[in-house]
């Protein structure tokens, strides 16, 4: 059989959105989602590098009981700005802005998001937040915790509190213009025939995502203000002597930070619909389930902060409740991984990259889920909350979850991207390095936490010493297993094989135009007559087609040796 | 149930701590059953449904009701299940017992401060009898602490300007950590300190021991006269131009405003820190206000002093019972918070 061709023309010889243009000046002011997502990209990676470098000195501390390495105020500013910047300024943009970013327009057959302008703003605006939070790293640190309890950050802390807090704040606004963006796009922009029930999952990933942004993100803005105040003027809001209340602060921080835990792996869902499907060929199990179950965590969500609550003193009612809710938002995430499970069967199953990924994703995504249960159970919570046990759960569902979902997204839309294939071999290495890494990291801590090791622990008693070196030996294997797609796929950048229109022979619309693509995304204006995951023969899907050939380079015109 | 040849299981040495455990494994067979399932279910189909020709497209299949509400329902029985054993075990742990042995926990960065009702002052230990039920009531000088005793699977916050309370009957004798479990600035590793549970009779022996402090009641009656309130609230509590305060602890109060409260710690603290907040009907708003120069430690004093008017006012000099009665809040589900 003749290999699948959608496209002959190799991509080099065509304008795309990344020839389009050359210099500084026209990527700075771009308005273009491809060429803003690779500016995301850029911005996120190097936070992620920032947030790992905390992490590799907070597992380098933790290597013996005693506290040596660090001093104890450093340790409480390293695992603070390890969770501000890997959870403000990486987890929560990560899937969303560039993967989002770059995918939105594209799987629903548009030319550009609705408001590009306001996505270009959106970049600078998180920008703007991350220059504020570095230089709150760099004056002194801060040394809350990223949960900023009060009267703590309020009173007691002599750290850069409240300008960590303004970066967390302008950088809030990123997200919500984002997250409005996406739902306008998705309402206004699908093309012909892509009905909301063609649409791929991934997008109704990103469109629960976003309202989860708009609805929450003002409150956690509210908050950082009210702490602000509180910081600076000593208003009485949540100051007991002056008659306010710590607790509230609690509550208002959870009501956002509890739904963005959903921000953070909502999307990372919809990228693993996108690689189960589409590297099985086999169309998602109980679609609508799949993409309901998406929105029910986006409104239900909303419902369960007060399980952070079990031993702040809330009443033992208002527990029950929260109990409850918890216990019933974590259905629809059931519900996501029986279905993945179901799709495979039967399918076509290849073992590329991004599907060994997304195999890890719902393993790990399994074993963090169901740790959920265990710290919304209120009696087990009492003695898990604050230990490591917690911290294992989320780094599970973070890590474990959405890095993996980010990871095997980012590899399987790489040539999509850049036009360019990684380097197959190395991407299943370092998949199985990640897996491994992560697992020697994370699993020996939920024992720790169960044998009562406290979280935010500088110096610890020696017998919790064991799950610590496993945890610090596991660490490294992971930073290695992140280094290795750092570097393959930077080199495949200049140096990798050349990618074809569509190299994993896929129905979905961001396939059927060339890799990379042209500004325009499409030169003629998609007609869908198809449904997601609706797979035929390479010969049918030749006949379903393409939607037009992007101008051919003007050699000429190739500011390649004239502009820098 | 006899736990202890479970690897990896912290020491469990109260009377909640095996039921915790028990809610534990049982989660941990259904995590341990689920994960084995997804991913033995995964494994095969991955092996068995691999790509064999480059370009093979797989029959679709849509999807079944059957199946959807099969896994909807199944694991919404189990997380019920799980949810109401969970609550089960929560309520026990939070309804402190009748006559509970109270001893006070003040916590500031970084050290706990105890006190027994006997006198006896402890800092970041804190010794209890095995086989008696014991409260504990918490307050902060600073910021939010945690006081975390992981043999005993118990925890509770402790917040500044509030009283937050837990319970314990520990069954073993030893010594277990202490932790503070809510990150509390600088020294938060070094809240530490140690839980030393005694047979009861070797308690007793150590409450003796280490007599010869002053009880808390005590002091708490010599500030009651130094502060000046004896002037309105009588030297034994009866009242005058303040409200009575014998045998107030636990009792419902009727407010000028209508309402009724329970008079239990927070109330008491917010009536002298801010006395106007709750006024006792037929009272007016005189009382100045004591904020600032009250310490939490002194405020736990004079309630141990209001305590102990308890039972029969005139009657009983203060202090002179062994302890304050542990009786507030009869017969009330109690919350946690006593704000």
């Amino acid at each position: 059989m003749k290999a699948f061709e959608s496209f002959e023309t190799p991509s080099a010889a065509r304008v795309n959105y990344l020839n389009a243009q050359y210099g500084v000046k026209s990527w700075l002011l771009t308005k273009d989602h491809k060429r803003i997502a690779l500016l995301y990209l850029g911005s996120i990676s190097f936070f992620f590098l920032i947030g790992g470098l905390y992490a590799m000195f907070i597992r380098l501390e933790l290597l013996t009981p005693q506290g040596d390495l660090l001093s104890s105020t450093t340790y409480n500013k390293v695992f603070t700005q390890h969770g501000i910047i890997m959870v403000f300024f990486f987890l929560i943009p990560s899937i969303p802005a560039t993967l989002g970013n770059f995918l939105v327009p594209m799987m629903i057959g548009a030319k550009d998001l609705a408001f590009p302008r306001i996505n270009l703003l959106s970049w600078y605006i998180y920008l703007l937040g991350g220059i504020v939070t570095i230089y709150a790293l760099l004056a002194g640190g801060v040394d809350t915790g990223w949960t900023f309890y009060v009267p703590y950050s309020t009173t007691f802390s002599n750290s850069y509190v409240v300008a960590a807090g303004l970066g967390i704040f302008i950088n809030g606004f990123s997200s919500i213009l984002t997250g409005l963006n996406f739902i306008v796009t998705i309402h206004t922009m699908r093309a012909p025939g892509m009905t909301w029930f063609r649409l791929p999952l991934f997008i109704w990933a990103q469109y629960a995502t976003s309202l989860i942004m708009i609805l929450g993100t003002p409150v956690i803005a509210i908050t950082i203000l009210l702490l602000a105040f509180e910081r600076l003027a000593k208003v009485g809001i949540f100051d007991p002597a002056a008659g306010g209340d710590p607790v509230l602060f609690q509550h208002l921080f959870w009501f956002y930070s509890h739904p963005a835990v959903y921000i953070m792996v909502l999307p990372g869902m919809g990228v693993i619909s996108e690689l189960i499907a589409n590297f099985s060929r086999k169309n998602i199990f109980g679609y609508s389930f799949v993409a309901f179950s998406s929105l029910a965590i986006a409104v239900f969500g909303f419902l369960v902060w007060g399980h952070h609550l079990f031993v702040a003193s809330q009443s033992v009612y208002a527990g029950l409740i929260f109990s409850f809710l918890s216990f019933a938002v974590a259905i629809p995430s059931a519900i996501k991984v029986f279905n993945w499970t179901a799709t495979l069967y039967k399918g076509s199953i290849s073992y590329d990259t991004p599907m060994l990924y997304a195999l890890g994703f719902i393993g790990l995504f399994t074993i963090g889920g169901m740790t959920g249960l265990f710290l919304a159970a209120l009696a087990v919570d009492v003695h898990l909350s604050d230990t490591y046990f917690v911290v294992a759960h989320f780094h599970y569902i973070m890590v474990g979850g959405t890095l993996l979902a980010y990871l095997g997204g980012l590899h399987y839309w790489w040539p999509k991207i850049t036009g360019r294939m990684y380097p197959e071999g190395w991407g299943r290495f370092s998949a199985l390095v990640v897996f491994i890494g992560f697992n020697l990291t994370f699993l020996p801590q939920f024992v720790a936490g169960f044998m009562g090791m406290p979280r935010r622990y500088h110096a610890y008693p020696p017998e919790f010493q064991v799950f610590n070196v496993l945890s610090s030996a596991g660490a490294s294997i992971l930073g290695v297993g992140l280094l290795i797609p750092l570097i393959y796929l930077m080199w495949s950048m200049r140096y990798g094989k050349r990618a074809e229109a569509n190299p994993w022979h896929l129905p979905g619309l961001e396939w059927r135009t060339a890799s990379p693509p042209p500004t325009e995304n499409f030169v003629i204006t998609p007609h869908v007559t198809w449904d997601a995951y609706e797979f035929a023969p390479p010969e049918e899907m030749r006949v379903v087609g393409t939607f037009g050939e992007p101008a051919p380079l003007d050699e000429s015109a190739s500011p390649i040796e004239g502009k820098p | 149930m006899q736990t202890s040849w479970i690897p990896f299981l912290p020491p469990s040495a109260s009377t909640v701590s095996g039921k915790v455990d028990a809610l534990y494994f049982y989660l941990s067979g259904v995590t341990l059953f689920f994960t084995l399932l997804i991913s033995g279910v995964l494994i095969l189909f991955v092996i068995k449904y691999r790509r064999r020709t480059p370009f093979e497209i797989p029959r679709p299949i849509a999807g079944s009701h059957k199946l959807e509400t099969l896994w909807s329902v199944i694991p919404f029985i189990i997380a019920m299940s799980i949810f109401a054993w969970g609550a089960q075990v929560y309520f026990q742990m939070y309804r402190p017992p009748k006559n509970a042995v109270e001893i006070y926990v003040v916590g500031k960065q970084w050290m706990w401060k105890i006190q027994h009702s006997t006198g006896q002052r402890e800092i970041n230990e804190l010794h209890v009898p095995s086989g008696r039920k014991v409260k504990l009531i918490m307050t902060s000088e600073d910021v939010i602490h945690d006081f975390f005793i992981p043999a005993f699977r118990v925890k509770a916050d402790v917040l500044p300007g509030r009283y937050t309370t837990q319970w314990f009957e520990a069954t073993k004798p030893g010594t277990y950590h202490l932790f503070c479990a809510e990150f509390c600035g600088m020294n938060h590793s070094g809240m530490i300190g140690s839980i030393v549970v005694m047979q009861p009779t070797q308690f007793d022996n150590w409450l003796s021991g280490n007599a010869g402090q002053q009880s808390p009641a005590v002091a708490g009656q010599q500030l009651y006269e130094s502060l000046g309130c004896v002037s309105c609230h009588g030297a034994r509590g009866e009242g005058g131009r303040g409200p009575a305060l014998a045998g107030l602890f636990g009792k419902q109060v009727f407010l000028s405003n209508g309402q009724t409260v329970i008079a239990d710690e927070g109330y008491v603290r917010e009536s002298i820190e801010n006395p106007s907040a709750k006024l006792v009907n037929g009272f007016g708003p005189i009382m100045p206000t004591f904020q600032g120069q009250v310490t939490p430690d002194q405020l736990i004093q004079i309630m141990s002093f209001i305590k102990s008017l308890q039972a029969s006012p005139g009657t009983t000099a203060p202090g002179s019972s062994p302890a304050p009665s542990g009786t507030l809040r009869d017969g009330r589900p109690q919350l946690q918070s006593t704000k």
